[in-house]
């Protein structure tokens, strides 16, 4: 008969909190700084010169065609070699972003050549600027019509911010890691923290879905 | 101090490749075999199971690859099974592959018109028959694309089992940085094969997505 032990798992509730809250931090530095990346980089692949477009391309494609375990080890052994020594979590920030940035780009790139051609030459016959038309024209509604696929990516790269317990950055997964050897009840502590992950990403989803069409793009 | 020459990195590398293939056609040809079984039950009109079937993707679609593989590691061995990495690695990435597939094909088989269920419910086919000669090879065309395109996916997720120890090319990639000290050329190759064994296939799934719409 096997026998569960939970409770003792529960006890150790102020790791699993310390560990929610670091990767709530990561979660919410990742989203902001990688849309922007994403949205930047879009911007780039459809506007920018031929060699800036074929820069952007080969880091879209590099990032989306290997695991993010790589990219970070990648980042937190290999670049110290060139003298580029990141502390845990800023190596775990830099990688989330540059990751959720590259299939952001994607996303968002998809969203902005959506846009009719007939809103373009009404906002050119206003003489708007090329940067008034991309930031009051083509990007507001070109985030409404992308907005659950970016909400998706984001819940994935949260999701994905489990492997950087590997480098030990203490977050949830890494507080599941610790619960596990420090009371030897593995499986209760990662059927907890999966839980959490589970619950973590349905909140996430319902709150992005309320911020969104209120504060970053007006849906009407 | 043994040295080893680029030469003998990359094929020691090379060789992990083997790993991370066979690894990636175990779970894609079993989460292929359960997943088309999960959509048949989604679609039945059985009180309950397509809901539970919602679930189900939603557990593995909702939490970490990385927890589900501690789960399944921890899981067997309380079980009273001896768990391989292997064999844990290889049963994680089924699941966890007929949850996206089921879904993937879910949608293409969505995309069918609800005329072509009406009109074969009104020619008398049986459900087996509507799926097997009417959805199906429709829906099929559909979903090569995602289909490829997920393979990219199961790809990078063998990368996980490097973490309950399992050597394929990440795994390979950690002892080779470990054993030189140059983690920047030891992790430089792994993303390259890695780059190699995906690119292709996003490539492939990009053109027949292209070639679909057009």
């Amino acid at each position: 008969m096997i026998e569960f032990n939970f409770v003792t798992v529960l006890e150790q509730w102020p790791m699993l909190l310390r560990g929610l809250g670091l990767t709530v931090l990561l979660t919410a530095f990742s989203a902001v700084f990688g849309s922007l990346l994403g949205t930047a980089c879009a911007w780039a692949r459809l506007h920018g010169g031929p060699m800036l477009k074929r820069v952007v391309g080969g880091y879209v494609e590099l990032v989306r065609n290997t695991p993010f375990i790589i990219q970070l080890f990648f980042i937190f052994f290999g670049l110290p070699s060139l003298g580029l020594r990141l502390s845990v979590e800023m190596a775990s920030v830099l990688a989330m972003v540059l990751n959720l940035g590259a299939y952001a780009c994607e996303i968002v790139r998809a969203g902005l050549q959506a846009t009719p051609k007939g809103q373009l030459e009404a906002a050119m016959s206003l003489a708007l600027t090329p940067w008034q038309t991309f930031s009051r024209v083509v990007l507001p509604p070109a985030l409404a019509r992308i907005w659950p696929a970016l909400v998706s990516q984001i819940i994935i790269v949260m999701l994905g911010s489990a492997v950087c317990g590997q480098i030990s950055a203490e977050e949830l997964s890494q507080a599941a890691n610790l619960i596990s050897s420090r009371t030897f009840r593995s499986f209760e502590s990662y059927i907890i923290v999966t839980g959490i992950y589970l619950l973590l990403a349905i909140a996430l989803r319902q709150l992005l879905y309320w911020v969104g069409p209120r504060f970053i793009f007006s849906s009407r | 101090m043994v040295q080893f020459s680029l030469w003998d990195i990359f094929t020691f590398l090379l060789g992990a490749v083997r790993w991370t293939v066979a690894l990636s056609l175990i779970a894609f040809i079993g989460g292929g075999l359960v997943g088309m079984g999960l959509l048949l039950l989604r679609f039945t009109k059985l009180r309950g199971v397509d809901t539970a079937v919602a679930w189900y993707v939603q557990i593995f679609q909702g939490t970490p690859l990385l927890m589900q593989l501690f789960l399944v590691y921890f899981g067997l061995a309380l079980l009273g099974m001896d768990t391989s990495p292997l064999v844990a690695a290889a049963i994680c990435l089924t699941l966890y592959a007929s949850a996206y597939l089921t879904e993937i094909w879910r949608g293409c088989v969505n995309a069918i018109p609800k005329g072509q269920w009406e009109a074969s419910t009104s020619l008398a086919l049986s459900y087996a028959q509507q799926m097997r000669y009417v959805i199906l090879p429709q829906a099929l065309r559909v979903g090569i694309a995602p289909t490829v395109g997920f393979l990219v996916q199961i790809i990078k997720g063998t990368a996980l089992a490097s973490v309950i120890g399992f050597v394929e090319l990440t795994k390979a990639g950690q002892m080779i940085s470990n054993a030189t000290y140059q983690p920047f050329l030891a992790y430089t190759f792994v993303g390259l094969l890695y780059f190699a064994l995906c690119y292709p296939l996003s490539w492939w799934s990009q053109r027949l997505e292209n070639r679909r719409l057009a």
